[in-house]
Parts: structure tokens; C-alpha cells; sequence
């Protein structure tokens, strides 16, 4: 058997319902953070990259404010995730089963968990959320550097920085689309998102979504 | 001689032109007026420049533009960029043409062109930050502009400049506000060898052709007007001893456009980003509507219990 | 200028030497460039640079600083040696059939009767040889071997393009190239504009450049005609006011001479001046001197100038010796001097040897500055590091500054270099507590005049019999002075039936109204009509222009007589017939002169009279050869600066100009093309005006530091890199700038060896907005033209080397 699938903080409460810590106070903090700078730099963004939303920036008191906001919203967002991606890499490493689970998405999506591998703390779509995610922001505070003109304007050519504004659109778009995935998919999954608010979940939500998880938690005595 | 625009009476004149006779608005549809206004533009001959910055001063002086005392870099150029207070700047360079034999100084002077297709105009995001009126002049509207600096990279000739002061993007205005009286703009008024021109686009055309026979007469087969069709021709136009090379004066693009970088971050991928946003919200809305919620069921609770109690579940 | 800054669009060849009109006279430069674009004219500009004007040009040739009269002399001798000369004009309008003295002669580059002690020329054998009735003998053959003509011919012969290759360094098919062009106008049918400046001038052969060059239009018959001319462009836009109104030291308004110390009567001056034709016939207009000396008189001292006291001529001092400001400084400098008044002058940075300039000024008890701006001269006993490394402590003169207004502030006149007073009116209030130049001087004045009343000194009768009758003795009115400058009839003047042509207190309309009895005054003649009877026509606006060749015959006022262009009747041909339809101007239509422009000629004189166009000479032409009227001599010498890199290849015991005037102590200051091998030039930009702008913002931005132009081959040669700091330093100074290593450079090769060339524009100081430096003139000399005595701030020499440190 693998080394157990477990972070810091995991544990198991017996009794009815079993309860079961997800995450520590300190990751949901990290992770709201995250989530807020993201929504904020998704509106801000998309207030500049189209005209039709350009109304956005109402929201942060004008098209300057906006403009002088949103990277700075982006360093936050990228420190932010570093904690996070600290925090969660290792579990997320991907594994042969991840494969399998990925190979029968039909019934991923149908929820029909029965016919899937048991999983552990992460299942194959959250390990993609959170590497893609890795990836994006990575990418999008390098671009985003390139075309902060208001530091970095004279280090970077005009040619570099129209390259820079276009993979930085469509990252951010990507981004987006992600995110719009892993929002969809707590929603989906009744029961996922007291796992961020109180850092708890329900034993019967182990059993069903992360089984090996709550084994492993079982099996290591972590009461 | 061109015959120059006499001089105005101190009288007010009513403006020419306004916001009625706008054919572009960044960041915004307009409807363009059904008559457009006879297409103005600025025709600079740099076979008669002397670089005396004359145009320099005055723009600054017209514009009440301040612009710090710099260092001497080794080369007449100064400032040594185009800034936010400088709009039009002289361009030296000493060219040896192999083929006369000769040295030529060539003089250009550098500023904002007023492209019929304006990159800057098609970059910006704020909407009425950057206008285009139906007689070509492009112009930015600084209480709109948010200072994000999209139109330098819209600008296939590297013209705007973000100010330290206020943040927001500066460039020549072709002096709209003299256009508008029937005055032309400063630079040309202060040209002491007319070496700049104004009056409508044709005019200028011809007026360059003029110069264009001289030139050749002269043995500069190559002379030419320098209007790219990259950007559907510009306003401001330059007259070149040597058009088939116009990067030899200090780097005028060969055969400038809007990048296509340009194109496709404000054109497809606007379009099909925004669209593929909208695309996922979607799937995951039909997906609750087809395979509703994923509930845990009692028995996901009970096999969690007895898992925990040391039982089989 | 003989024609006009509007006339230059009719040329047919522009040809820019000793000058840079597109850097220093932009303005007027654009009748260049319509020249050439409209009438497809072609420039040529020779110059150790390639420089604004030269980019420009269709065809460009250097020239070695200070060597130009060696390469105007072989297009001379081009001229005549192949025969492109116009002859008619030559025959019938120059001195060329005038036979010289036989004891004149030339030798070994010295001329007959110079003395070497004396460092001065006894001129009497520069004279033509009179017939037995009194006039010069003439032979119109040209074949006479003492005729100028061919003595010019044989003087000038040596001067072959080859020899201008070895002196000047310029190749010899770019000196060919110029020499076809001008001889492409020597013809009436085209012609060639010559527009120079202070490339010329400030040189200690500076008189004589200007002289060749004037001779190379009389030989292609390119004066008086348009598109034509020697034109001098002035270098402020009223420098041409300045020498008019004769603040000379020598000369009283209107070039008119004040008397030295040889002429103690009003006879005795008027007998050296008011010239006799030497042929039959001539107007020889100087014979009217002493109409307007006497008007001169009565303008200066009003009712004190009568006949009896010879019109109050024992007022004006009698000079020993000119004291232009070199000689002032150099006085200064001997302790002689204990106050200095500078009216808009700043001599720290404008005279030569800024070094000797500023012990000079610490000798001085009180200094006055009179002046819109701060100038560096203000501050000369302040320490400004190594631009002015001055020990405030040592230094006693007490330095007051009188605020002025600037132009914009002030009403009145300015002359351009077309000769033409245009009126300009006040557009701004004064600052604070500036006054006008008039009001100060004039306050002046009447403070010392009650002193001279009060406690008499030496010259209180000329003091006490100065006309002061102005409404406001404290403020005179522009237009109570530009009265004065026309003049007025005192009493009613008759014709000779008896008319009355001028009543009493009229204004004159013309100096041909001007009497020598007393009855008119008017202080400068050349000026008159431009404030006559019909009002100031300083402010006249017409920009009409009915011939379309740049008249404007409606636009302000040209001195003289509102005339354009000047020797116009030369436009035509003997028998007044234009020379050419392309060039017609002024000619005899069967009972006038007429043409679009006031002719220079008595109108009515028929062409049978055989009266020359040159009416102001004796001989009533104009003069290849000019007698004794130059200090160096009738004919042009190749003489190098008196410091050059190059002995003098054509005459080896040259050195420098025999009689140039020098001063022991600068004299002393030389140095060797040993120790200094590269020639120095200076000049002005275009982004700035002498000294006064860098004290403008928008000025600074555009030029902010000084820098020093030089060839990349130079540059390698010293390991100095583009945009550097470098040290320049002569015999004298030494100054620091910025390296602007240029393609429009090159060295020159001289006689086989390498010449290097710098150029040191002059527009920096330690005032002002832009970034400080030590003033250029700290390595120039203060060694003057012979005849001007102009100092030689285009040629002497300097040393480089790079100052160690990051290139900016």
C-alpha cells in the first residue's frame, strides 16, 4: 500500500454523522484570499479586455483605478497561490488511478462514482484544476510584468509586450474558464463547499468522493 | 510656395468640426456621419528640413508643454525620445549613399501620423479615449483615458507616451484645436522653409508630387511620398528622397500595419474568449439540469460510520 | 546684403560659403529652398563642415578653416584662365580697363610699401595712373599689361584647383564642380546668389574673403541683377540697425566717418572724403558728404551748428586710433580702464581670450550691465567651479545691472539684413522695474549733463551743445528719434526757379533733399524718406509684390531710397538694355529708368551719358583691384590664420596677415601646430541665440550642453567615444564638453598631411538654463582683421583628449 494520502490537519471525528477535517483554518484563509483576488482580477480583466464589460470598472472606481488595481490585485493572487500550491502540491501529484478515473469521465460526470477507482484527497479533475491553475498564474504574472508599463514599461519592447498582452488574454481566459469548472463543480458536489467555509465535511461525503482518503485517515488512527 | 493659411482675426470662430463628425470612438460603436468632412493632412518634406526644431518649440509653446533640460548624448537629437511633453521630435541620422557617394543628413521629423486605421484607436479599452474625426484627425481625450498603455502597443509607429505625472497617453494632436479655426497646426505654422505643409489630403498629394519632380530632377530617383496603405494611408504624409528605403530615417517602417498580434488579441480573441466563458457557465448549467445535483445518500453516511468504528462497511 | 532676403528666391546657383544660413538664418533660408524647389535652382555649400545648410545642398565641398581665400582665388583664376566671365559687364562696369601706377608691384605675397616695424602698408603706389586731364587712364582692350585686368589675370594665375587641394584640402573635382556652377551664371542670363556670414568675417583675412568673393560676381556680372549679390546675413535682427545708426567707434550714423586727429577743421575732413570721378561723367555720389555731414552736425547739436562754428564740427572728438572692443578689453586689461558700460553685451562670453577678458573686467572699478537677462559678464567675479574659477575676494569691481526690456517690450524699429526698417509695436507691459534702453540712457544724460553745469570738466562745451529738445528730455519718443535718423527741413527749401520744394519743420522724403548750408538735419542719410512727409514707412504692411521677383516695394522701407536691390542699373547693359529677358529688372525705356524697384542711378540719365551703375565709387564702376582703400592690399593674398597647422604654401614668409592688428599680449598667446595640431572653428545652432537663450527653457530642451563636433577618424586617433566627456584646450583655455563623433566631419589631407578639424559651437555658458560650461571663447584669439579688426574666432588652434569617466 501507498504512503497515506493525507495533509496536515486531516482528521476524523467518529460519530453521527462522522465529520471529518478537510482543511485547516489557515488553508481556507489562503484559499478565500486566492478566490477573491481571482474574482476581482477576472472582472478587472475583463473590464479592459472588452469593451462591452468595460462598465466593470465601476467597480473599482473608474478605468484608472482599475488599471492601477488590477496588477496589484495580481500580486496578491500569485503569492496567495504559491501558499496554496505549497500547501496542496503533493497531494496533487498525479497517479496511475488518476488516469483510470480520467479514462471514465462519462461516469464522472454522470456521477456515477461506483464504476471509479477509489480516490484520495484529490480526485484526477481537482489534481488538473490545480496544475492548470499553477500554470496559468504563472504565466500570467510573467506576461502581466511584461505589460505593467508603470514599472517595467522600458524593459520590454513594444513587440514583446503586444506578445505579452495576447498570451496574457488568453490565459486569463483560460483561467477563467477553469475556474468557472472548479466553482461548477463544488456546487455540483453537494457537500464540498462546507469543505472551504468550515473546513469540515461529512464522513458520508468522504466515503463517497474520497474514499482511499478517509481510509487512509482511518487506517493512520488520525482521531 | 504653398500658399500659407492667412492669419486668423481676433475675433472668436466657431469650431469647423466636433463630436458630430467623429467616424471612430475606441471601445465604442458610433454611428458615422452620413457626410464626411474633407480629409485633412500634415505633408512633411523632409528633403526641406533643415531640423532647426523650430516645430519642436512651437509645439511645445502652442501645447504649454514643459519639457525637462536633458544631457547631450553625442548626437543633435533632443529630446532623445518622443515623451509626453515632447509630441514631435527631429530624428538625425547621417546616411552615406553608396550609390552618389555622398553623405546626406536626414532630418525627420517624428511624431504621431493620424492613420486612416489607427492602431492606438483599435487597442484602447476605454471607451471615447481615443477618437478619430471624419477628416482623419486622430486624438485622444485624456478625460477618458485610463493610462493602461494599449495604444503604444496598438501604434505601428511607437508614437504615444504614458506621462509620469498624470498616467495618461499623450501624442501629437495635429493642433485639433487649430484645425478647427482653419488654422494649421503649430509646427506647420512655424516651418521656416516649408518644409511642413497643411491643407486637405489631395492638396498635399499634389503638392508632394511637385516636390517629387524636383527631387527626381535632382537625382533622387527613388523620391517619393510616404502614405502606407497598411494603415489606409495616413495624415501626415512625408515627402522622402529615397522612399524605397524609409527605414533609413532613424527606423520609419518599411510598410507599417497594426500588428497582427494586435489584431487577433482585439479581434478573435475577444470574440471567442468572451464566447468560451460563456460556453462553460453553460455546460455547467445544462449539467445540473441533466444529471442534477451529486447528492451523498445515507448509506455513503453509514458506510463512513461503520468504516470509522473499525467495522466492514 | 546688395539684394534683398526675398530677391535670393531668383537665383539660379545659392551659393553658401563662410556661412551656415540654414543653422544660423532659418528664416531667411527659405528663400533657398524656394529658389529650388520653384525655379529648380541649385545650392552648393563649402564648408569645413557638413552642416545643416550642406544637408541641403546639391553639391557639398570642404574646406580647411581660414583657407578661403586660396580656394576663391582659383575660381578666380577658373573664371578668367577659361574665359567664363561675362565680358560686357567686366568691360563696362568694373575697374578691370583701368591702368595702375607703374610703381605698384607684388612680391613674395607683400605688396609695395609695406613697412614690417610699422606692420602697416604706405598705400600711396596703389593708386591708377592719371592722364594729363586729371582722370585715371583706362584702356578698354583689357590687353594693356597695367591694366587691372591683367594684372589681376597674372595675380591670380598660380591659385590652380590643384593648389586648392594642397591648401584647403578640398578635392579637386568637388572645387571643379563649384567653379563649373559659377561659371554657369557668368552670362546675364542666369545668376548666382554668394550668401555668407561670420565664416568670413572672423578671420584676420576676413575683409579680403569677402573682397574675392565680391570680384567673382563682378566677373560673372552677378551684381545688381536679381537673384544676385553679395549678401551678408547679419546675425540679430537688428545688426543691420546697430552698423547703420555707426556705433562703430570710428563712424558716425550712416557710414559717414568721425574725424581723427589729423583733420582739426570741418574742411580738412570733408577734403579726404568727398570724392572727385576719376572718369568723365561720374556721379561719384560722396561728393554730397558734406550734405549729410552738415545735417549730421545739425541734428547733433540744433542751434549750436552754425556755419560760423563750422556747424559745431570742434565738438566731436578727434580719434587717435580705432577702440573697438578688443582694444578696449586690451586696455582694460593694461589697468587704463575704470568703468565699462555694456548695453545688451556680454563680452565675457562674446570677445575672444575669456581669460585676459575677465582679468580685464577685474581691474575695473564699476562694470554696468544693461540687459534683459543675467549675463555670465554680470557674474565674472563669481567662482563657478572650473567655468569660472575666479577668487571672489581678489576681485574689487563693483558690477551694477539696470534691468531692460526685452524687444517684445518696446516700440520701434529693427533693419534686417535686407537692409529694410520694419516697424515692430509693443506686445507686453515691462517687467517690474526694466526700462527701455532709452529712458536709461537717456536719464543719463540729463543727470550728467547737470553735473557738467554744475562742476564743468573736460568736454563740458561739446556736452552742454548736444540738441537734447525732446517733449520729455527723460523720455524721448521713438518716433522724436527715427525724426532725427530722417531729418527735416529747418527752413523752406527752393529749387533752383525759387520753389518751394520742403517747407520748414517738413520731414525730408529723400537724402537728395539734404543742404550742406544748415537748413536741413537728419542724422543719418540713409535712413531718409523712411519717416518723410508721407508718414513712417517702417510700418507699412503691402505684401504685394507686382513683378513677382520679391520687391514688396510697399513692405516696410530699404535703405537706401527704398531701394531692393542695390547697383540695379547694372541689370541693364551699357545701352539699357536688360541683359537678358530671364533677368530683366531695371532699364531705360527711351526717357527713365524704370523696373519694378527704385533704380540706383539719377533716374533720367540717359545710357549715352556713359555714366557707371556704380554710383557711390569714383570711378563709377566697380573695382576689381581697389587701390589704396584696404589695409592688405588691392588684390586678395592666400594667408593662413595666424594659427594653422600648414606653413604658407604659396608664400612661405607669410605669417598670418602682415598688417592684421595684434596686440604683445596676444601676439604672445599663440600657439604651434605642434603642440595644438587641430584646427578649432566655433559656431552658433539654431536652437539658440548667441548667449541669450540658453537662459530660455524651451531653448535648453532643445540644445541643453555643449559639445565639440569631430570626425570618427578623429575620435579613433584619441580613443575618445561618442557622447564623452572631453578637455579641448588652446595656448589660451581651456573649456569640457561632449563628444558628437560625426560622419559630417572628415579630416583633410593638406599637402600631404593629415588636418583634423573640431567644431565648438558657442552658445554655452555658465548662466542659464542649460548645462554649465566654461565659455568657448577662452580658446580663441583675440588677434583682429586688418581692416575690420573682427577677431579670428573661425580658425585657430586647440588639443583634445578624452576625460575618463562613463560616456553619456
Amino acid at each position: 500500500m501507498s504512503k497515506p494520502e493525507i495533509e496536515a490537519g486531516d482528521s476524523v471525528h467518529p460519530g453521527n454523522p462522522v465529520i471529518v477535517d478537510r482543511y485547516t483554518v489557515a488553508a481556507r484563509i489562503n484559499h478565500w484570499v486566492t478566490a477573491i483576488s481571482l474574482v476581482l482580477l477576472a472582472l478587472s480583466g475583463l473590464a479592459l479586455f472588452s469593451p462591452a464589460l468595460y462598465f466593470l470598472t465601476g467597480l473599482f472606481g473608474g478605468g484608472q483605478l482599475t488599471r492601477i488595481i488590477h496588477p496589484w490585485i495580481g500580486v496578491v493572487l500569485f503569492l496567495s497561490f504559491m501558499g496554496l500550491f505549497f500547501r496542496f502540491f503533493r497531494l496533487n501529484l498525479w497517479e496511475r488511478t488518476d488516469s483510470v478515473w480520467m479514462a471514465r469521465l462519462r461516469a464522472v460526470l454522470a456521477g456515477d462514482e461506483n464504476k471509479l477507482p477509489e480516490v484520495g484527497k484529490y480526485n484526477a479533475g481537482q489534481k488538473m484544476v490545480f496544475w492548470s491553475m499553477s500554470l496559468l498564474i504563472l504565466v500570467l504574472i510573467t506576461s502581466g510584468i511584461v505589460i505593467w508599463d508603470q514599472y517595467f514599461g522600458p524593459y520590454f519592447t513594444i513587440e514583446q509586450k503586444r506578445i505579452a498582452v495576447l498570451i496574457h488574454s488568453v490565459t486569463a481566459i483560460v483561467a477563467i474558464c477553469v475556474w468557472i469548472v472548479h466553482v461548477y463543480a463544488a456546487i455540483w458536489v453537494r457537500g464540498t463547499i462546507g469543505a472551504m467555509t468550515r473546513g469540515q465535511v461529512t464522513g458520508g461525503w468522504a466515503w463517497r468522493h474520497h474514499r482511499k482518503w478517509l481510509r487512509d485517515l482511518v487506517t493512520t488512527g488520525k482521531h | 510656395m504653398f500658399t500659407p493659411v492667412p492669419n486668423p482675426t481676433t475675433k472668436p470662430v466657431p469650431a469647423k468640426f466636433g463630436e458630430q463628425d467623429l467616424i471612430r470612438r475606441s471601445a465604442s460603436s458610433i454611428t458615422p456621419p452620413a457626410k464626411r468632412q474633407t480629409e485633412v493632412a500634415k505633408l512633411i518634406d523632409v528633403s526641406k528640413c533643415i531640423g532647426c526644431k523650430a516645430c519642436q518649440v512651437a509645439c511645445l509653446e502652442w501645447n504649454n508643454l514643459t519639457e525637462d533640460v536633458g544631457v547631450n548624448t553625442g548626437v543633435y537629437d533632443n529630446p532623445h525620445d518622443l515623451t509626453e511633453n515632447t509630441w514631435t521630435l527631429m530624428r538625425y541620422t547621417e546616411y552615406e549613399n553608396a550609390e552618389s557617394g555622398n553623405l546626406e543628413w536626414l532630418i525627420r521629423k517624428d511624431g504621431c501620423m493620424h492613420c486612416e486605421d489607427p492602431g492606438c484607436l483599435k487597442a484602447c479599452p476605454a471607451p471615447g479615449a481615443i477618437v478619430q474625426y471624419s477628416n482623419g484627425i486622430v486624438d485622444f481625450v485624456h478625460d477618458k483615458c485610463i493610462g493602461c498603455g494599449y495604444c503604444i502597443k496598438g501604434c505601428p509607429f511607437n508614437i504615444p507616451r504614458i506621462s509620469k505625472a498624470d498616467s495618461k497617453a499623450y501624442k501629437c494632436t495635429l493642433c485639433v484645436d487649430r484645425v478647427a479655426v482653419g488654422q494649421g497646426p503649430a509646427c506647420q505654422k512655424a516651418c521656416p522653409t516649408q518644409a511642413i505643409v497643411f491643407g486637405t489630403k489631395d492638396e498635399m498629394k499634389q503638392w508632394a508630387d511637385h516636390r517629387i519632380k524636383d527631387l527626381k530632377s535632382r537625382g533622387f530617383k527613388n523620391a517619393g511620398l510616404y502614405d502606407p496603405p497598411g494603415v489606409g494611408g495616413t495624415h501626415v504624409m512625408y515627402v522622402l528622397q529615397h522612399a524605397d528605403k524609409p527605414q533609413i530615417y532613424a527606423s520609419l517602417p518599411n510598410n507599417p500595419s497594426i500588428s497582427p498580434i494586435v489584431e487577433l488579441w482585439k479581434g478573435a480573441t475577444k470574440y471567442a474568449g468572451l464566447a468560451a466563458i460563456g460556453a462553460f457557465a453553460a455546460i455547467g448549467f445544462l449539467h445540473q439540469i441533466v444529471v442534477g445535483p451529486n447528492r451523498v445518500s445515507r448509506e455513503d453516511e453509514e458506510n463512513a460510520e461503520r468504516l470509522t468504528e473499525g467495522k466492514s462497511p | 546684403m546688395t539684394n534683398s532676403w526675398t530677391d535670393i528666391k531668383n537665383a539660379d546657383v545659392v551659393w553658401i560659403m563662410g556661412g551656415n544660413a540654414a543653422e544660423a538664418h532659418p528664416c531667411g533660408f527659405k528663400w533657398v529652398t524656394e529658389a529650388k524647389a520653384e525655379r529648380g535652382a541649385k545650392l552648393m555649400v563649402v564648408d569645413p563642415r557638413f552642416n545643416r545648410s550642406a544637408a541641403m545642398a546639391d553639391h557639398y565641398a570642404p574646406i580647411r578653416s581660414g583657407s578661403d581665400i586660396a580656394f576663391l582665388s582659383a575660381i578666380v583664376n577658373y573664371l578668367v584662365s577659361n574665359d567664363k566671365i561675362h565680358k560686357e559687364y567686366v568691360r563696362h562696369y568694373t575697374n578691370a580697363a583701368f591702368i595702375v601706377k607703374d610703381e605698384f608691384g607684388f612680391d613674395e605675397g607683400l605688396f609695395t610699401g609695406y613697412d614690417e616695424s610699422k606692420r602697416s602698408y604706405d598705400r600711396s603706389s596703389w593708386e591708377y595712373k592719371f592722364g594729363p586731364d586729371g582722370f585715371a587712364i583706362r584702356d578698354m582692350t583689357l590687353e594693356d599689361p597695367r591694366c587691372v585686368f591683367q594684372l589681376m589675370k597674372k595675380h591670380f594665375a598660380q591659385y590652380t584647383p590643384e593648389l586648392v587641394e594642397r591648401i584647403c584640402g578640398t578635392p579637386k573635382d568637388k572645387f571643379l564642380k563649384v567653379a563649373e556652377w559659377v561659371a554657369s551664371t557668368a552670362n546675364g542670363e542666369r545668376a548666382m546668389t554668394i550668401m555668407y556670414a561670420l565664416g568670413w568675417t572672423q578671420h584676420t583675412h576676413g575683409a579680403q574673403n569677402i573682397r574675392t568673393a565680391a570680384m567673382i560676381q563682378l566677373l560673372c556680372g552677378n551684381i545688381g541683377i536679381p537673384g544676385g549679390g553679395v549678401n551678408a546675413l547679419r546675425g540679430h535682427s537688428n545688426v543691420q540697425g546697430i552698423t547703420d545708426v555707426g556705433t562703430l567707434t570710428a563712424a558716425i550714423p550712416g557710414y559717414l566717418a568721425l574725424p581723427t586727429e589729423r583733420e582739426p577743421t570741418l574742411e580738412s575732413h570733408l577734403a579726404k572724403r568727398t570724392f572727385k570721378p576719376l572718369t568723365p561723367n561720374q556721379t561719384s555720389y560722396w561728393q554730397n558728404y558734406r550734405k549729410f555731414y552738415v545735417s549730421f552736425l545739425k541734428t547733433q547739436f540744433g542751434a549750436n551748428a552754425t556755419p560760423d562754428n563750422e556747424f559745431g564740427y570742434n565738438y566731436l572728438p578727434k580719434l587717435d586710433g580705432i577702440y573697438d572692443c578688443i582694444k578696449m578689453f586690451d586696455l582694460m586689461h593694461q589697468g587704463k580702464t575704470n568703468g565699462l558700460l555694456c548695453q545688451g553685451f556680454n563680452p565675457l562670453m562674446a570677445i575672444p581670450n575669456s581669460n585676459k577678458s575677465r582679468e580685464a573686467l577685474s581691474k575695473l572699478k564699476f562694470l554696468v550691465s544693461m540687459d534683459p537677462i543675467e549675463t555670465d559678464t554680470v557674474r565674472f567675479w563669481e567662482n563657478f567651479g572650473e567655468f569660472n574659477n575666479v577668487d571672489p575676494a581678489k576681485i574689487q569691481t563693483e558690477v551694477f545691472m539696470l534691468p531692460v526690456t526685452s524687444f517684445a517690450e518696446e516700440e520701434g524699429s529693427v533693419t534686417n539684413s535686407s537692409r529694410c526698417i520694419q516697424w515692430k509695436w509693443k506686445a507686453a507691459d515691462p517687467y517690474f522695474e526694466s526700462r527701455t534702453d532709452i529712458e536709461i540712457l537717456s536719464d543719463l544724460f540729463v543727470r550728467m549733463r547737470k553735473m557738467y553745469e554744475k562742476d564743468g570738466g573736460k568736454g563740458k562745451d561739446a556736452i552742454l551743445a548736444v540738441n537734447w529738445s525732446y517733449k520729455d528730455p527723460l523720455h524721448p519718443s521713438v518716433e522724436e528719434l527715427l525724426t532725427e535718423l530722417n531729418g527735416s527741413a529747418l527752413s523752406d527749401l527752393k529749387n533752383a526757379d525759387g520753389k518751394v520744394v520742403r517747407a520748414a519743420g517738413q520731414r525730408l522724403a529723400s537724402f537728395a533733399e539734404m543742404r550742406d548750408d544748415g537748413s536741413t538735419n537728419g542724422s543719418m542719410w540713409i535712413y531718409t524718406g523712411v519717416y518723410g512727409p508721407n508718414g513712417n514707412f517702417a510700418q507699412r504692411r503691402d505684401n504685394a509684390d507686382p513683378s513677382g521677383l520679391g520687391v514688396f516695394p510697399g513692405w516696410g522701407f530699404s535703405w537706401p531710397a527704398n531701394r531692393r536691390i542695390q547697383y540695379n542699373r547694372a541689370s541693364a547693359d551699357p545701352s539699357g538694355k536688360p541683359w537678358s529677358e530671364a533677368k530683366k529688372y531695371m532699364y531705360w525705356n527711351g526717357e527713365r529708368w524704370t523696373g519694378p524697384d527704385v533704380p540706383d542711378y539719377i533716374p533720367t540719365i540717359p545710357p549715352e551719358r556713359a555714366v557707371g551703375p556704380f554710383i557711390m565709387n569714383a570711378e563709377g564702376v566697380s573695382r576689381l583691384w581697389v587701390r589704396g582703400l584696404m589695409a592688405d592690399g588691392p588684390f586678395p593674398v592666400h594667408m593662413e590664420p595666424f594659427e594653422s597647422p600648414v606653413p604658407n604654401l604659396v608664400f612661405p614668409k607669410l605669417k598670418g596677415n602682415p598688417v592684421a592688428r595684434a596686440f604683445k599680449y596676444d601676439l604672445e598667446a599663440l600657439g604651434t601646430s605642434k603642440d595644438f595640431p587641430i584646427v578649432g572653428t566655433t559656431y552658433r545652432l539654431t536652437e539658440h541665440f548667441h548667449y541669450w537663450t540658453k537662459s530660455v527653457h524651451a531653448n535648453a530642451v532643445m540644445q541643453p550642453e555643449f559639445f565639440v563636433e569631430m570626425s570618427e577618424q578623429l575620435a579613433k586617433e584619441k580613443g575618445i567615444r561618442h557622447g564623452q566627456m572631453v578637455r579641448i584646450w588652446s595656448k589660451r583655455g581651456e573649456v569640457k564638453g561632449k563628444a558628437v563623433v560625426t560622419k559630417r566631419l572628415k579630416p583633410f589631407m593638406v599637402d600631404g598631411k593629415t588636418v583634423h578639424e573640431v567644431g565648438l559651437p558657442l552658445n554655452f555658458g555658465f548662466i542659464g538654463e542649460t548645462k554649465k560650461a566654461s565659455p568657448i571663447n577662452g580658446l580663441t584669439s583675440a588677434i583682429g582683421d586688418s581692416n575690420s579688426q573682427t577677431p579670428e574666432f573661425k580658425a585657430f588652434l586647440v588639443n583634445i583628449e578624452p576625460i575618463a569617466g562613463p560616456a553619456a
